[in-house]
């Protein structure tokens, strides 16, 4: 090991009121550091009620300055709460921050361990091997990078939308890339939004166009990112712009190029299949930017070499089938991911029928035959497209809070199931059941709004649909669609016919997260969301510095929750570019070109590309900006020549040793 | 020390083969300049001096002992003892007394596994079964041979070291290197390097002085040699799925082995610094595999029948675990 | 023997994913094997495989290794590397005549503290069926031959 050091170490044992103290014998584990550790560099022992608590702190500082104390141990909660605290009073004082360990007797002792005696043993242990490797850790200083001021958002829905602005509007440079061809979202599909039922694209659409206007944000819709590379403050993506086969230099968004097209094509995003567009089409009539896009697939020139009415008729001369992809390349400083949700599959839930019984319906189908500017107008009717339905059955918790599917609540169904009662009845008059297991009403306005459909005279059955079949029993099914489901509040089975169900599906996270996230270097959680720093504390951060994540991206949630998520992440951001530098933890490895024989081992291990090989030195060397300090190429070096700060080989080793009390004055059996 | 008397020289062999020796003897006219600058007092391969002449001696009075060959007897352990008492430098000379070397593989038996094996071959008569025992009474008194102790050492565990020459043998040109050295600290014109430093080593590892071309390694199958020959004399062996221990193996032999276009087996012992080197050839074969599932990963690592062996050939003493569990847990 | 056998075993987590669960685990007040100590590294690629024997040798009676999920490593795939590591490593222990067992990777998420806690004591379980790993005994000089011949039989191939 290494030589002898002459550390003074200061071992500070918390209570954590009960926390730890009700569990652990704190005094006797400071007494028995202080007696056994002695001879290691221990020259004083505390126990204390609250550490990280001011004057906790301060017991710290006095005895670094009075003690000369060069290294510091504190027992108490896990180092992802106070591992700062300390690490700042030590600063405070004058000793390098670095030089101070937690030992996590809380979270990993106290809390989970009954005996006392047991208990309190380990935590002697713990202790020895934070006091052992505290020894060996070096000073390290705090790395300093500048900021890029620019942001990357990705999604342009509210969410994303609402951070651009917040950075846009602060002063700095946004590019907002979205993959459809317009800016809003699944919001844009809506037509009222509760509790207010507010018309969605009333409340959205001056926000698009203010996002679209503003001399702050580069729009690229039509467009993917495609590679990221980089770290904090210093991020270079590549977007590739897809071919719009429109200059949009020369479009004006007169529509002429649309009227004319002669190829009809079912709307599978917008109308949710419900309706069509044309070939060359604008999403929906509020479309930011309102430059129209030619889908290559179903465009009969693309596919025939023929028709080019909409080059015919316009007006500018804008059409150009030439176009090609774009690959543009952008710096940024921080990344917000706003990409939203994808719709549960209703089909996967077969006895609901959905995809074989023509009049069952998914939310947002419902939303499009909802909105006025839909496919039928605003005339809620079946599949027929004529006739309006006389009883409406709304299915909860579809593909939510169900082991078959998604065993989580997908949080806006129920007041989504609610809205659309409202509206059935607003529309059509008909009568309306809504199905459900529960009632999630939680927020401003949400329960008021369910005693308010109450009132209005809808139907309630609480219980889970076992199933929708249109085998009818009897006259008075026949025609119909019967939900078969157990009222569990009136006790007995039932059997409701009805002309249209409506299941209010759940949300999932998109097909792609996974994908997107390990181009981001972010994790998504066994759900599929994106994972978040702290579930609690930190809902917009992630483990990456420099990426943020805000919306339905990160778990369901209504709109009102996801502007402020947009918000958050917008303020985070400009938090950081404020402070024109990020600091970066100074984990970092570093090849020792001495030791370094060249054989080029470590080369393929960094996923950040962090390592070079020098073939004219035939050495490696690693790239401090680079490095994420993860220390795989540390323990892969079979020359020993490659160490790492932060969690070096003296210090772990050092760690063990402690942890099995191999260095303790008394003999060890 | 005057001109007129020379400075003591000895050289011992313990658990080991004798090619140490030779490699000594090796180094051609050197061994003139030994005898110009040494007097030899103590060299069983070469001399006729007892043990009682080494006792005799007064402590500190030999300056430099080359000590080859692991600790596995009790009689090893005993003169390693008595040249330490006697020598101002104790060199750990030989992969044998760094590290255990070839005799350290029976760390993987326990003794009594060994002892019958030995005395049991296909070719050994022995139809009584007679073993050797350690005391026997005769009229003249007791005879004793030597205890073997349950494992076998490498000599730093047993007494205070102050120089490491690794190597199955040492290069001659690397002992040439030394004995140049220490003739002119004795001349007053170079200094010692500071104790414990291995010497007769290059600053890496055997990949330093190898001239073959590497890549990015990306390895789906480990072969032998055998099965790929002939192996392509300018790229890496390793690349090719030959487990080349060279990228863990301290240089200074100007990689001789992957020169000859075999794989280096290790014998140079761990680089500067490290603890394990078996630790350090898993992490290294580890990192070239190019796979990911549990079961490609396992496929591939059956390319390497014989793992405990291919990392800890000549440094199983010398490892964390020292031995196999078999050889000196006791229950 | 009369008391029962309290095995000591060293956890390496990762400060992502493991390290967070064994915090969950704590949080949320559930109760495990106390015989695990932990050491937090940055990832599970740093689990050197000298750390590993250093823990057996020194006195553990057996070594958990924890890390993210594949796929959800934190450093993108470094936990793979962990895991090529661990297999080669247990294939020389077990040359070694150390049971594998001894040595178990876990792969938890920072969502997963209760599959933590009972891996944990799982792992704690085993050890104890086990036994003690015992190493490092101090070395005997062998007076009788013939006895260590006579034990050959005793101890497993």
């Amino acid at each position: 090991m290494s030589e002898k050091k002459n550390e003074r170490v200061g071992v500070y044992v918390c209570h954590c009121g009960s926390n730890i103290a009700g569990v652990v014998d704190v005094v006797d584990v400071a007494n028995w550091a202080a007696e056994k550790l002695g001879h290691q560099g221990v020259v004083i022992a505390r126990e204390y009620r609250f550490m990280c608590s001011s004057p906790g702190q301060e017991l710290i500082e006095k005895d670094i300055k009075e003690l000369g104390l060069t290294r510091i141990v504190v027992a108490a909660c896990s180092p992802h709460l106070h591992e700062k605290t300390f690490r700042t009073a030590a600063k405070n004082a004058g000793l390098n921050p670095y030089l101070v360990e937690l030992a996590s007797i809380r979270e990993q002792v106290s809390w989970v361990h009954t005996d006392k005696a047991v208990a309190t043993e380990k935590a002697k242990a713990v202790v020895a091997g934070a006091v052992s490797r505290v020894i060996e850790n070096a000073p390290l200083e705090e790395i300093k990078v500048p900021i890029n001021p620019n942001t990357l958002v990705v999604g342009g829905g509210i969410a994303g939308i609402q951070a651009a602005l917040e950075i846009a509007n602060a002063g700095f440079h946004v590019y907002l890339v979205e993959r459809e061809p317009s800016i809003g979202g699944h919001m844009a599909q809506f037509d009222k939004t509760f509790p207010t039922l507010d018309c969605a694209a009333c409340i959205l659409t001056p926000r698009m166009v203010e996002a679209g206007t503003h001399p702050n944000i580069t729009l690229l819709t039509w467009s993917d990112v495609e590679k990221v590379t980089g770290y904090v403050g210093n991020f270079n993506v590549t977007i590739r712009k897809k071919a719009r086969f429109i200059k949009e230099a020369d479009c004006t968004g007169c529509g002429i190029c649309q009227e004319k097209c002669p190829k009809k094509v079912i709307d599978e995003v917008y109308e949710a299949g419900l309706g069509y567009r044309k070939a060359v089409y604008t999403p929906f009539a509020q479309a930011v930017p309102n430059f129209p896009v030619m889908d290559k697939e179903n465009c009969t020139y693309f596919i025939k070499g023929t028709c080019k009415a909409c080059e015919k008729f316009c007006p500018t001369g804008a059409i150009d089938f030439k176009q090609e992809d774009q690959l543009i390349n952008v710096d940024v400083g921080n990344i917000i991911l706003a990409t939203g949700y994808d719709l549960f599959d209703a089909r996967r839930v077969s006895n609901y029928g959905y995809g074989r019984l023509p009049n069952v319906f998914t939310s947002l189908e419902f939303e499009r035959l909802s909105n006025s500017a839909g496919p039928t107008g605003g005339h809620i009717v079946l599949r027929d497209g004529k006739t309006t339905p006389k009883s409406v059955g709304i299915i909860h918790c579809v593909g939510s809070r169900d082991k078959n599917f998604n065993n989580y609540c997908s949080v806006i169904c129920c007041m989504q199931g609610l809205k659309f009662a409202h509206l059935v009845h607003e529309h059509t008059g008909a009568t309306v059941y809504n199905f459900y297991i529960d009632m999630r009403t939680a927020y401003k306005g949400y329960d008021e709004f369910y005693q308010r459909i109450l009132e209005e005279g809808n139907l309630f059955v609480r219980g889970k649909v076992a199933e929708v079949t249109d085998a009818a029993r009897g006259e008075r099914e026949k025609g119909k669609l019967i939900i078969q489901v157990e009222d569990t509040l009136a006790g007995k089975q039932r059997r409701i016919p009805v002309d249209m169900v409506i299941l209010s599906s759940g949300l999932q996270p998109r097909s792609d997260a996974k994908e997107v996230g390990k181009m981001f270097g972010i994790s998504c959680s066994t759900d599929g969301w994106f994972t978040e720093k702290h579930p609690k504390l930190d809902p917009v951060a992630t483990m990456t510095e420099g990426i943020y994540i805000a919306g339905c991206a990160q778990g369901p949630k209504d709109i009102p929750s996801s502007v402020a998520q947009g918000a958050a992440a917008s303020a985070r951001v400009l938090d950081k570019i404020l402070q024109r530098e990020v600091i970066l933890e100074p984990i970092k490895a570093t090849v020792d070109k001495d030791k370094c024989s060249g054989c080029r081992i470590c080369n393929g291990l960094c996923p950040y590309s962090a390592i070079a090989f020098l073939a004219d030195d035939n050495v490696s060397e690693i790239n401090p900006a680079l490095c994420q300090g993860c220390g795989t190429c540390v323990a892969a070096c079979p020359a020993g020549a490659i160490s790492g700060t932060g969690f070096s080989d003296e210090q772990i080793m050092a760690q063990i040793d402690g942890l099995l009390l191999r260095n303790i004055e008394a003999v060890e059996a | 020390m005057t001109a007129d008397v020379k400075p003591k020289f000895a050289m011992y062999w313990a658990a080991s083969c004798g090619g140490c020796e030779i490699a000594v003897l090796n180094t051609h006219e050197k061994i003139l300049d030994v005898d110009a600058n040494f007097e030899v007092v103590f060299w069983p391969v070469a001399m006729d001096a007892k043990y009682k002449d080494v006792e005799a001696m007064e402590d500190g009075s030999i300056l430099l002992t080359l000590f080859n060959g692991g600790i596995r007897t009790d009689e090893n352990e005993h003169i390693a003892k008595l040249l330490r008492q006697k020598s101002k430098i104790l060199v750990a000379f030989g992969s044998c007394a760094c590290e255990g070397c070839i005799p350290g593989l029976a760390n993987l038996s326990p003794v009594g596994e060994i002892v019958h094996t030995a005395y049991n071959t296909i070719t050994t008569d022995n139809p009584h079964e007679i073993y050797p025992r350690t005391s026997f009474d005769v009229p003249e008194g007791e005879l004793h041979i030597p205890k073997l102790e349950q494992i076998l050492r490498p000599i730093d565990q047993v007494v205070d070291v102050d120089y490491y020459m690794p190597g199955c043998p040492p290069e001659s040109h690397q002992i040439a290197a030394v004995i140049d050295l220490v003739i002119k600290v004795i001349h007053g014109e170079a200094q010692l390097p500071p104790k414990g430093t291995v010497i007769g080593v290059g600053n890496s590892t055997v990949c330093d002085e190898c001239q073959r071309v590497r890549n990015v390694k990306l390895i789906k199958a480990f072969k032998r040699i055998q099965d790929i020959a002939p192996v392509d004399p300018t790229l890496c062996i390793l690349e090719q799925g030959i487990p080349c221990n060279g990228p863990a193996t301290r240089s200074g032999c100007n990689a001789r082995c992957p020169s000859a276009g075999a794989q280096c087996i290790g014998c140079y012992g761990p680089a500067e610094g490290v603890i394990d080197y078996g630790a350090r050839l898993i992490t290294a074969f580890a990192s070239v595999i190019d796979a990911k599932e549990p079961a490609e990963i396992e496929k591939i690592l059956d390319g390497i029948p014989d793992p405990t062996g291919q990392v800890y050939r000549f440094s199983l003493p010398g490892s964390l675990m020292k031995a196999a569990k078999s050889a000196w847990v006791k229950e | 023997m009369t008391e029962k056998f309290e095995p000591t075993i060293i956890g390496f987590t990762c400060n992502w994913c493991s390290y967070r669960a064994a915090d969950l685990a704590g949080t949320s007040r559930m109760k495990y094997a106390p015989n695990v100590r932990l050491i937090r590294m940055m990832c599970s690629g740093r689990l050197d495989p000298t750390f590993v024997l250093r823990a057996l040798s020194s006195g553990a009676d057996g070594v958990m290794i924890t890390g993210c999920h594949p796929g959800d490593c934190h450093y993108m795939e470094q936990n793979y590397k962990a895991l090529r590591r661990y297999l080669l490593l247990k294939r020389v222990l077990k040359g070694m005549g150390i049971e594998p067992e001894r040595v178990k990777l876990v792969w938890a998420s920072a969502a997963e503290g209760a599959r933590f806690a009972s891996e944990t004591t799982l792992f704690v379980e085993e050890i104890r069926r086990l036994g003690p790993l015992n190493w490092g005994k101090p070395i005997e000089k062998l007076e009788d031959l013939q006895e260590e011949i006579s034990k050959m039989e005793e101890v497993p191939a």
